[in-house]
């Protein structure tokens, strides 16, 4: 099944010369209309002129998040402010959010490519789709909504939190599709199962999930113990959001990048350089239709695969494999993106905190923890037990403000943490995933 | 009139207290009075010891944080009620306790507790103004 027969299932040399011919457009559009793109590409010494071929994109110079930070908020806008209908942002590496906008042509692909992704997934019209995304200036909540509603759908706006009301309603309206991260999917499930609410009696048939790293370990798990179809989506505010590649339920082997919007490549996140299909690497995206904000070779550091091997779905686009990691130290917590450099920057601006931290992430039962370890240093140690809690509590507070994710602040000796050298290890992530 | 206390942090983990211990005790330190107060991730030793200014010494070499607080030892009338007529007293002056506990050794057949008030100089004023008897350092350290 199909959503746009024509697009999804392009013949390669048709797909590859309308890459060519909206990838060239783009990069005209980006050097006349962003000065941060005219300065890389002159600063490179290309002109959008160099590609007369698809090759000729690894003549033009990356973007990356710091470009982004530096051109804080709207910076990297292609297009004029009341061109733009949405503004959506994702957490930055030191505080300041990532801001993309959209205009109404964005919002029309990104709700078309998530329809489609639905229907790669398996849901049709006449679905209710149980969207468990967080709505708000997080991407995957109005992301699915939108893509749900160009479907044909019935979308169920419950966003995240307040399990037992989610499982009420996901039991009492005929909830089908469920889009929400992995782990909450596990989680709900099991506060189902201590309600006495077996899942598996439920009508969901299909689960699309995404916004954390997973496994197919974890895939296994979550089909037996839900009864249902998992699929693996991803995204990135920065290319669009929720919807940029799927898997597709006939196969279930690697996702579906959807190239009549981007062009994926793979490469070292050392030497920059291109690697070979099949080869593991950084997934480096080009936008190539969208206006409000269109991202040429962006890095997304996260580490996949590229394969162009025909699908038994039909579809010919490239699909990518499951996400085996980061090529930065960006953790992915409950869904929420978290630097170490961000909590650094809040420890910092706690007086009397010693700037020696660790982060321990965990999987306790389902859901993901977070401990951050803080020194205690002679200025802010006191023989009251209450000012030391009032301090923990201080680091918990600013924390979840600042980033939106529940932690845990510990207390710890002087000089326990391990001292820089070089670089110093910041995170222990025992999760098994 | 005000005793010397010191406070050291301690992670909750095997061995702390026995490395403490083991620190001051290698110091030639007598520990007079202790109490520890935790919570479920740290706890705090309070101590009061013959020599303060050694033992705050010893443990910061051995990596301990340290702090010095100002507390109040007072001489508690042994018969019952001999604690609460202080306590009403205290009262009285809106003097909070943030923490109080006893002295291992007794004074002339009185008990004697160690006070951590939000107000000190006034917690002391109030005390002896009703006539209760308060040990200074000199005295306390080697009863």
């Amino acid at each position: 099944m199909f959503f746009n027969e024509e697009f999804e299932t392009l013949p390669r040399p048709a797909l590859e010369a309308l890459q060519l011919k909206r990838l060239q457009s783009t990069l005209e559009r980006v050097y006349a209309n962003v000065p941060f793109y005219k300065a890389s590409f002159d600063a490179a010494g290309v002109k959008p002129s160099v590609v007369t071929r698809l090759e000729d994109l690894q003549k033009i110079p990356f973007t990356t998040k710091q470009d982004m930070r530096d051109s804080y908020p709207y910076g990297l806008f292609a297009a004029p402010m009341d061109e733009i209908v949405r503004i959506h942002a994702s957490s930055g590496t030191t505080g300041k959010p990532t801001v993309v906008g959209y205009t109404q042509k964005d919002i029309s692909t990104w709700s078309e490519l998530m329809a489609r992704s639905f229907v790669a997934a398996g849901a049709h019209k006449g679905d209710i789709i149980h969207n468990a995304y967080g709505y708000g200036l997080f991407t995957g909540g109005l992301g699915a909504h939108y893509g749900a509603e160009r479907l044909g759908a019935s979308v169920i706006p419950i966003s995240g939190g307040n399990t037992k009301r989610q499982i009420m309603i996901m039991q009492d309206f005929g909830s089908t599709v469920l889009t929400c991260t992995p782990s909450y999917s596990l989680f709900m499930a099991e506060e189902a199962g201590a309600e006495g609410i077996d899942f598996k009696k439920l009508k969901l048939r299909v689960g699309i999930f995404g916004a954390e790293p997973w496994s197919e370990e974890m895939r296994n798990e979550i089909e037996k113990k839900l009864n249902i179809t998992a699929i693996d989506i991803y995204g990135l505010s920065e290319i669009m959001g929720p919807g940029v590649a799927i898997e597709c339920i006939e196969a279930k082997r690697g996702l579906h990048i959807w190239e009549d919007h981007f062009i994926p490549e793979i490469i070292n996140p050392e030497t920059g350089e291109r690697l070979p299909e099949g080869e593991s690497g950084e997934l480096v995206i080009t936008t190539i239709t969208k206006q409000g904000i269109p991202l040429i070779r962006y890095r997304t550091r996260d580490i996949t695969s590229l394969t162009y091997e025909p699908c038994v779905c039909g579809r010919t686009h490239a699909r990518i494999s499951r996400m085996s990691g980061r090529s930065d130290d960006m953790l992915i917590i409950r869904g929420v993106n978290v630097f170490p450099s961000q909590i650094e920057a809040i420890l910092v601006g706690i007086e009397g905190i010693e700037p020696h931290y660790m982060l321990i992430v965990d999987r306790v039962g389902t859901l993901d923890t977070l401990t951050v370890q803080v020194e205690v240093s002679e200025q802010l140690f006191s023989d009251e037990i209450k000012v030391l809690q009032v301090l923990s509590r201080r680091v918990e507070k600013e924390i979840k403000d600042m980033l939106g994710v529940t932690c845990t602040a510990k207390l710890v000796e002087p000089k326990t943490i391990q001292r820089s050298e070089g670089k110093a290890r910041r995170v222990i992530d025992n999760r098994k995933l | 009139m005000k005793v010397e206390q010191i406070s050291i942090f301690i992670e909750n983990k095997s061995g702390r207290l026995a490395e403490i211990t083991r620190v001051l005790g290698e110091a030639g330190i007598n520990i007079r009075a202790l109490s520890l107060a935790d919570t479920s991730d740290f706890g705090i030793l309070r101590l009061i010891v013959n020599d303060g200014a050694k033992a705050a010494t010893v443990l910061k070499e051995n990596g301990f944080t340290v702090s010095k607080t100002e507390v109040v030892a007072v001489e508690v009338p042994d018969r019952p009620g001999g604690l609460s007529t202080i306590l009403q007293t205290l009262d009285q002056k809106a003097i909070n306790v943030e923490y109080m506990y006893a002295f291992a050794e007794r004074c002339g057949g009185n008990a004697v507790i160690i006070f951590r008030f939000d107000e000190t100089d006034k917690a002391i004023t109030t005390l002896k103004a009703q006539n209760f008897s308060i040990l200074d350092g000199s005295r306390l350290y080697n009863l």
